[in-house]
């Protein structure tokens, strides 16, 4: 019976402090929301995944959407705002192209989108492994 | 730096960092989360593969 009531004192509660923290850390730094609940090698992975397909838009010359006029460069957008800091460093930097000049830089504006919007998942699933939701 | 990789190669990296991605956040067990990211791989790059066929033949 005590050794019972000892073993769930020490188990971690799923809903103890706030929840939100790893989505909001994952969200800022690609695989840090999974660092912070100790999940390391998933956290690597997603960080060198989110991280490299980012870097390689920026090195195939990708635009980082700064405005939106239309419907589809604001969905551009939301996916390039998916990558938190990175976005916010890379435009600080001025790093990016300002306009897509030739084909590779389309696919590295879609590498550049797409990384953003995969931070999102790998942040969300942050969130359910520290709600409980998932193992 | 400035790259330029091919069209292939660009769907295969392409390929490779989403099925990590929805490998390890679309599954619970690592066994499970390594056969997933492989089956997302596998489908990534071969329906990159029949839709340039498809395309091929079409513009013909």
């Amino acid at each position: 019976m005590a050794t019972e009531q000892i073993k769930s004192a020490a188990q971690p509660k799923p809903q103890q402090g706030f929840v939100y923290l790893p989505l909001i850390v994952g969200w800022l730094v690609p695989g840090a929301g999974h660092f912070l609940l100790r999940k390391w090698g998933r956290g690597a992975l997603l960080a060198a995944s989110i991280l490299g397909m980012f870097v390689l838009g920026l090195a195939m010359q990708g635009k980082l959407y700064s405005s939106a006029h239309e419907i589809l460069e604001f969905l551009a957008l939301a996916g390039d705002l998916g990558s938190g800091l990175l976005y916010i460093v890379s435009r600080a930097l001025g790093l990016g192209a300002d306009s897509v000049q030739v084909t590779t830089a389309d696919w590295g504006t879609r590498f550049i989108v797409v990384a953003g919007l995969l931070n999102v998942i790998a942040a969300v699933d942050a969130h359910n492994l520290r709600t409980g939701r998932k193992a | 730096m400035s790259l330029h990789p091919s069209h292939f190669t660009a769907v295969l990296l392409f390929a490779l960092f989403a099925s990590v991605v929805f490998g390890i956040t679309q599954r619970e067990t690592p066994h499970r989360m390594f056969r997933y990211g492989l089956y997302c791989f596998a489908m990534f790059v071969g329906s990159a593969i029949v839709l340039s066929w498809l395309m091929y033949f079409i513009a013909r």
